[in-house]
C-alpha cells in the first residue's frame, strides 16, 4: 500500500455512477469494491457506501461517498480507480454537479428491463455537462424481463449517448462486472495533468462528521500537493485550518503523505462543524494561495421550509440538540426557532427539497426517537412591497399585511415525467390541477415523456404520492428550480372552534383556494376526534369563510357498568387517556392529534 | 306529610339503612356459572362436576377472618354476594358464609344484605332458604323480557320464567332489583320503551338497566369484529339512554347513577358505597378490595381461578396475589371515576383532602357552561344528564 500515491497520472481513473433508484448503483460499487479486494469478505456488509439506515433502506445515497480501489488491469499495469458515489436525488443537484466535476467519467448504469428513468436523464446529463466519458452498463441483464436491445435504443433516443458497445451484467451475481472494471481503464480517461509545482489548488467535493476524528474533508486535487501540516484556506469562508492528516478511503481511511494533482482523497484539519465547510468550495495553501477560485461554488440553498415541533413540549430541548447533532453532518439545511401560537416552541427549518425534508424528519424521530409535529411546507415567496422594497418568506405566519404587498412571486420548476403510456392521460390532469404548463411530450417506445413547467408550492403538498399512486408506481419524476413567477396567491387561514390554527395556514392560488379549503376541512372532520361539543371547521381567505365542515358532539362515551372490581381497570384507562391527551395539541377548548397536522397535508383525490 | 312538617322533623330512615356515608361493605364472590353468556367479562366459570361448596366454604371463611385482620373492627353497613352465579349455591353454604361475617365484623339489624340470583326455576326453588340464611335483597339476572333476544344472550331461562321468578322473588324478599341489557341489535326506541314498561309493571323497588357492552375476549367481541351483528351507534345508544332516563323518572324509579334506577331510599346501599369511594373487603376468587389499612388505602386483588384461589388460602390465609397502596392523585381519580356516575354527585372538598389540591376551577366552570356538570348543595357538583352521556370523556378533561 505504500506505493499508494506514486501511482503516475495516467493510471488513476476517477469515476461515477449514474443511475435511478433501484437499478443497481449500490450493489454493483458493492461488487468492485469486492472484486477489486478492497474490503475483506468480513468487512463487507450489503451496499458499503451508503452506510446510513435511512440511504440502506430506501436504496438511495444521500451523502456522496468515495472509496479508491487498486485494480491490476489486463493490460499487466496498476491502476488505482476512484469512484465517487454521489447522491441520486435531484434535491441534491449541486451535490451531484460538484461531485462530478471532481471526476473524468461515469458509468451509467441502466436497468435492462425498466429503461432509462427521469432520475437517470437529470444526472447524466449533468455528467455530460461535466464534459464525461460515458461508459453505458445495462444491469440485472440476467432477468428474463431483460430487455437489452429495447433499452440500448432508448438511451440511444433519449439521452443521445452511443449504446452499442453496452456492457451487458447482473451486478447481484457478478456476471459482466470484470469487463465493467476493464472499461473504466481502457475507455474512461486519466486526470488531467496537473502542476505539482504550482499553488495549491483543490476542491472541496463533500464533507462529514465522524465521531472520532471530526469533520472528514473529500477533495480533489487540481494543482499543488496537500500534504499534513500545511496551513490550508478555504476560500469561500475564508477560514483557516492546519492539515492534520491527510488519506484516502479504501473505503476505510488509509492515512498517505500527500495527495497530488488528479488525486482524490480526504483530510482532516480540526474542523468542528460540516458547516465550516462548503460543497465546491475552493481550497489552497494559505501562505501560497493559487490566483483564482474554482468556478461554480454556490452555498446550499434551502427551497422549501417546514416548522417543527416537539409533541411533547418539554421535548424542546432534546429536539435542539437533535437539531444540532443533524446540522454537524448536514450543513445543507437551516433552522431557527420558531415560536406558533398552538404549537409552542420549535424550529422552522429549510431543506434543498421535499426528500430532504423527509429525511431530515425521519431521521429525528428514528435516531433521536423524537415525536415531531411537521408544519405544511412552504416554498420561499418574493413579496414586493408597495413601497418598492422585495422581501423573502419563508413561513405563511409571516405574511405582511396584503394591502402593503403589490405582488407576490412564487418559485417554479421544470418537471421532467416519465411514464408508460397508459398512465399519460392522469398525470396530465394531475399537472393541469397543479396549474402545470407543459412544455414537452415525447415517446420512447411505449413510455412518453412528458415536461411541464410547475409552481413549486402545488409540489410540495402530495404531488409525489399523487403521481406514484395514479401511475401505479411506474412514473418517474425528475425537477430542476426555474426562476420566479408572479401568482395570484392568497394566505388560507384553517380555523377550528373559530380559532385559526397557524401552523396550518399557507399561501395557495386563488383559483384553488375554496377546493383546497374544502379539502382540507372535510379532511380534518375525519382527524379530530369528536369533542363533549361540537365543533366548525373553517377555510378562511382574509375574513371570508370559503369552506365549512361541522364535528357533532360526542353523545355517547360511558361505561355502564362500574362497581368494586372495576376501579383498578377504570383508573388505568385514565391514566391512559391522561397520557393520550399529551400527545394531542390544545387550541383553545379542542385538542389536535399530531397525526391529524401530517395526514392533512395528503389531501389525496 | 305537609312540606313544613318534614322541614323540622329528620327524615325518616330508609328502607336501605342509607345515613348518606361512604360505608363499609363486604363483598363475596361466588365464581360458578351453568353456563357462560356470550356478552359477560365477570370473573365465571364452569365446572361439568358438581363444584365441593364445603370445601369452597372452608377457603370462604379463612380468607375472611384474614381480611378481618387486615380492615379491624368495622362496622359493616351491607352484604353483598355476587357472582358468578350465587343462586347455585345451597341455602346453608350462604348461611354459612353471612354467620361468618356475622361472627367476625357483626351484621347489624336490618343492614342491606344482596345476592344475586338466575330466574331458572331450579334457583328459584332456593329462594326460601336463601331469605331463611338471612338475604333481604335479592338482585335477579333477567336481562330480557323477549325470548328471542333471552336466547340470543346466552340466557338458560325464558320470559315466562323470568316473570314467576319475579313474583316469587317479590313474596320472599322484602327488597327485588332485576338487570336489564339493551341497546341491543336492530332495537328500536318504540321495541325498547315497550319493554321497560312492561318490566316496570313488575318492578320492586329497583332496576339495573345496562346498554350491551361489547367486552374483550368474550364471544360477542369475536362475533362483533367479523361482522355478524350490529349495536346502536352512540347516537342512537344516546337517545336510548334519553329515553330510558325518561321513562324510569315517570314511573318513579328515577336513574341514581348511571345505569341504576331506584324508588328514593331503595337505592343499593352495597353499591353506593363503591361510588362514593367508601371501604369494602373483597372475598373469593377474583375479588378486589379497598380499605383503609396500613395508613393508608390499600388495594387487593385475589387469584381469579377458583380452585387456584382456594388452594392459595388454605396455604397462606388468603388468596391475594396484587397488593396496591394508592397514592392520593390516584385515589383523587378513584373519587370522580366512581362519584360522578352518581346523580348525588361528588364533594369538591373531599377530593381536596383526599388529593391535597384543589381541581382546576376554570375546567369546572368551562364544563358548567357546556352543559356537562352543574352544582349541587355545598361543595358538590355533578354529571348532568349530559354529561353522565359522555363521562368518560368528562372524567378525563376533569381529572387532566
Amino acid at each position: 500500500m505504500g506505493a499508494m500515491t506514486e501511482t503516475p497520472l495516467k493510471n488513476i481513473r476517477n469515476f461515477s455512477i449514474v443511475a435511478h433508484i433501484d437499478h443497481g448503483k449500490s450493489t454493483l460499487a458493492d461488487r468492485l469494491i469486492q472484486m477489486t479486494g478492497s474490503l475483506e469478505e468480513r468487512e463487507m456488509k450489503e451496499q458499503v457506501l451508503d452506510s446510513m439506515d435511512i440511504e440502506r433502506e430506501r436504496g438511495i445515497t444521500i451523502k456522496a461517498n468515495t472509496v479508491r480501489l487498486e485494480y491490476d488491469a489486463k493490460d499487466g499495469q496498476h491502476y488505482v480507480l476512484n469512484l465517487i458515489d454521489t447522491p441520486g436525488h435531484v434535491d441534491f443537484a449541486y451535490e451531484v454537479s460538484r461531485s462530478l466535476r471532481a471526476c473524468e467519467g461515469s458509468l451509467l448504469v441502466v436497468d435492462a428491463s425498466q429503461g432509462v428513468e427521469a432520475q437517470t436523464l437529470a444526472n447524466v446529463y449533468q455528467a455530460i455537462d461535466a464534459d464525461h466519458e460515458i461508459v453505458t452498463v445495462l444491469n440485472k441483464a440476467d432477468l428474463p424481463a431483460a430487455e437489452p436491445d429495447r433499452v440500448k435504443e432508448q438511451i440511444e433516443e433519449v439521452i443521445g449517448l452511443d449504446a452499442s458497445d453496452a456492457l451487458l451484467i447482473s451486478a447481484k451475481t457478478g456476471q459482466g462486472v470484470e469487463d465493467v472494471l476493464e472499461a473504466i481503464v481502457t475507455k474512461l480517461p486519466p486526470p488531467k495533468e496537473g502542476d505539482r509545482a504550482a499553488p495549491l489548488k483543490a476542491m472541496l467535493v463533500d464533507s462529514w462528521y465522524d465521531a472520532y476524528l471530526g469533520v472528514i474533508v473529500l477533495v480533489r486535487v487540481i494543482d499543488g500537493v496537500m500534504r499534513k501540516g500545511q496551513t490550508i484556506r478555504m476560500m469561500g469562508t475564508d477560514a483557516r485550518y492546519p492539515v492534520d492528516r491527510v488519506g484516502v478511503l479504501t473505503p476505510k481511511l488509509v492515512v498517505v503523505p500527500e495527495l497530488g494533482p488528479g488525486e482524490l482523497g480526504v483530510f482532516t484539519a480540526s474542523i468542528k462543524e460540516v458547516a465550516d465547510t462548503r460543497v465546491g468550495d475552493t481550497i489552497t495553501e494559505d501562505k501560497k494561495p493559487t490566483a483564482a477560485m474554482l468556478p461554480g461554488f454556490k452555498p446550499a440553498q434551502p427551497v422549501v421550509f417546514c416548522g417543527l415541533f416537539p409533541v411533547d413540549a418539554d421535548d424542546f430541548e432534546d429536539l435542539r440538540s437533535a437539531i444540532g447533532k443533524l446540522r454537524l453532518n448536514d450543513a445543507s439545511f437551516s433552522f431557527e426557532m420558531e415560536t406558533s401560537a398552538a404549537l409552542g416552541f420549535g424550529f422552522r427549518c429549510g431543506f434543498l427539497g421535499l426528500l430532504h425534508l423527509e429525511i431530515i424528519q425521519e431521521r429525528l424521530s428514528r435516531e433521536f426517537d423524537l415525536d415531531l409535529i411537521a408544519t405544511a411546507p412552504s416554498v420561499v415567496y418574493r413579496m414586493n412591497m408597495t413601497d418598492g422594497s422585495t422581501t423573502e418568506m419563508h413561513n405563511p405566519a409571516d405574511m405582511p399585511d396584503v394591502v402593503k404587498i403589490a405582488s407576490i412571486e412564487e418559485p417554479w420548476i421544470k418537471a421532467t415525467i416519465l411514464t408508460p403510456d397508459e398512465y399519460l392521460g392522469n398525470i396530465l390532469q394531475l399537472c393541469q390541477e397543479r396549474r402545470g404548463i407543459q412544455t414537452d411530450l415525447s415517446y420512447v417506445g411505449a413510455r412518453a415523456m412528458v415536461t411541464y413547467e410547475l409552481p413549486l408550492n402545488e409540489v410540495v403538498f402530495d404531488f409525489y404520492d399523487r403521481l406514484k399512486s395514479i401511475s401505479k408506481g411506474y412514473a418517474s419524476f425528475d425537477y430542476a428550480l426555474h426562476g420566479y413567477r408572479e401568482g395570484d396567491l392568497v394566505k388560507m387561514q384553517i380555523l377550528v372552534n373559530e380559532e385559526p390554527v397557524d401552523a396550518l395556514s399557507m399561501l395557495v392560488h386563488r383559483a384553488a383556494a375554496e377546493k383546497r379549503g374544502r379539502l382540507m376541512c372535510e379532511k380534518l372532520k375525519d382527524l379530530i376526534p369528536r369533542h363533549m361539543f361540537k365543533i366548525p371547521i373553517q377555510a378562511a381567505i382574509g375574513g371570508k369563510v370559503v369552506a365549512r365542515e361541522t364535528i357533532s358532539a360526542m353523545r355517547k362515551d360511558v361505561t355502564a357498568k362500574c362497581y368494586g372490581g372495576d376501579v383498578s381497570r377504570k383508573r388505568k384507562l385514565l391514566d391512559k387517556q391522561k397520557e393520550g391527551k399529551k400527545r394531542m395539541r390544545q387550541f383553545g377548548k379542542v385538542e389536535i392529534p399530531q397525526e391529524a397536522f401530517i395526514q392533512v397535508l395528503k389531501v389525496g383525490e | 306529610m305537609s312540606a313544613l312538617a318534614s322541614i323540622d322533623s329528620a327524615p325518616p330512615r330508609p328502607l336501605n339503612g342509607d345515613d348518606g356515608s361512604p360505608g363499609f361493605g363486604i363483598y363475596i364472590h361466588w365464581p360458578f356459572c351453568a353456563a357462560k353468556c356470550p356478552y359477560c367479562d365477570f370473573n365465571s366459570h364452569v365446572r361439568h362436576r358438581p363444584v365441593d361448596q364445603s370445601r369452597f366454604v372452608e377457603a370462604f371463611l379463612r380468607e375472611m377472618e384474614t381480611m378481618r385482620g387486615w380492615t379491624g373492627p368495622r362496622e359493616v353497613t351491607s352484604v353483598f354476594i355476587g357472582g358468578g352465579t350465587p343462586s347455585l349455591m345451597q341455602a346453608g353454604t350462604v348461611g354459612a358464609l353471612l354467620e361468618a361475617v356475622d361472627r367476625l365484623w357483626g351484621l347489624p339489624d336490618g343492614i342491606e344484605i344482596t345476592m344475586e340470583a338466575n330466574p331458572s326455576s331450579v334457583d328459584a326453588g332456593r329462594f326460601r332458604g336463601y331469605r331463611a340464611a338471612g338475604v333481604n335483597r335479592l338482585s335477579l339476572g333477567v336481562q330480557a323480557l323477549n325470548d328471542a333476544d333471552l336466547k340470543w344472550l346466552g340466557r338458560l331461562h325464558d320470559t315466562d320464567e323470568a316473570l314467576k321468578a319475579i313474583a316469587l322473588a317479590r313474596e320472599t324478599f322484602p327488597r327485588l332489583s332485576f338487570d336489564l341489557i339493551y341497546a341491543r341489535p336492530g332495537q328500536t326506541p318504540e321495541q325498547w320503551e315497550a319493554e321497560l314498561r312492561q318490566a316496570a309493571r313488575h318492578a320492586a323497588d329497583h332496576m339495573s338497566l345496562y346498554q350491551l357492552t361489547i367486552e374483550d375476549g368474550t364471544p360477542f367481541k369475536a362475533l362483533y369484529d367479523a361482522g355478524k351483528f350490529e349495536v346502536p351507534d352512540p347516537d342512537r345508544a344516546a337517545d336510548l339512554f334519553e329515553l330510558t332516563d325518561a321513562v324510569t323518572a315517570e314511573i318513579g324509579l328515577p336513574a341514581y347513577e348511571v345505569s341504576n334506577h331506584a324508588v328514593p331510599g331503595s337505592e343499593s346501599r352495597h353499591n353506593l358505597t363503591y361510588w362514593r369511594y367508601g371501604d369494602y373487603a373483597g372475598i373469593g376468587p377474583g375479588a378486589h378490595g379497598r380499605f383503609v389499612g396500613d395508613g393508608g388505602k390499600r388495594v387487593t386483588i385475589t387469584e381469579r381461578h377458583p380452585e387456584s384461589w382456594a388452594a392459595r388460602v388454605i396455604e397462606h390465609g388468603h388468596g391475594v396475589v396484587e397488593e396496591e397502596a394508592l397514592g392520593a392523585g390516584a385515589q383523587g381519580d378513584e373519587l370522580l371515576l366512581m362519584g360522578l356516575r352518581l346523580v348525588e354527585g361528588v364533594d369538591l372538598a373531599r377530593h381536596e383532602m383526599l388529593t391535597g389540591r384543589a381541581l382546576d376551577t376554570s375546567r369546572i366552570a368551562q364544563l358548567q357552561e357546556q352543559g356537562l356538570l352543574e352544582p349541587v348543595a355545598n361543595s358538590r357538583i355533578r354529571a348532568t344528564l349530559s354529561g353522565r352521556l359522555v363521562l368518560n370523556a368528562l372524567i378525563a378533561e376533569l381529572a387532566a
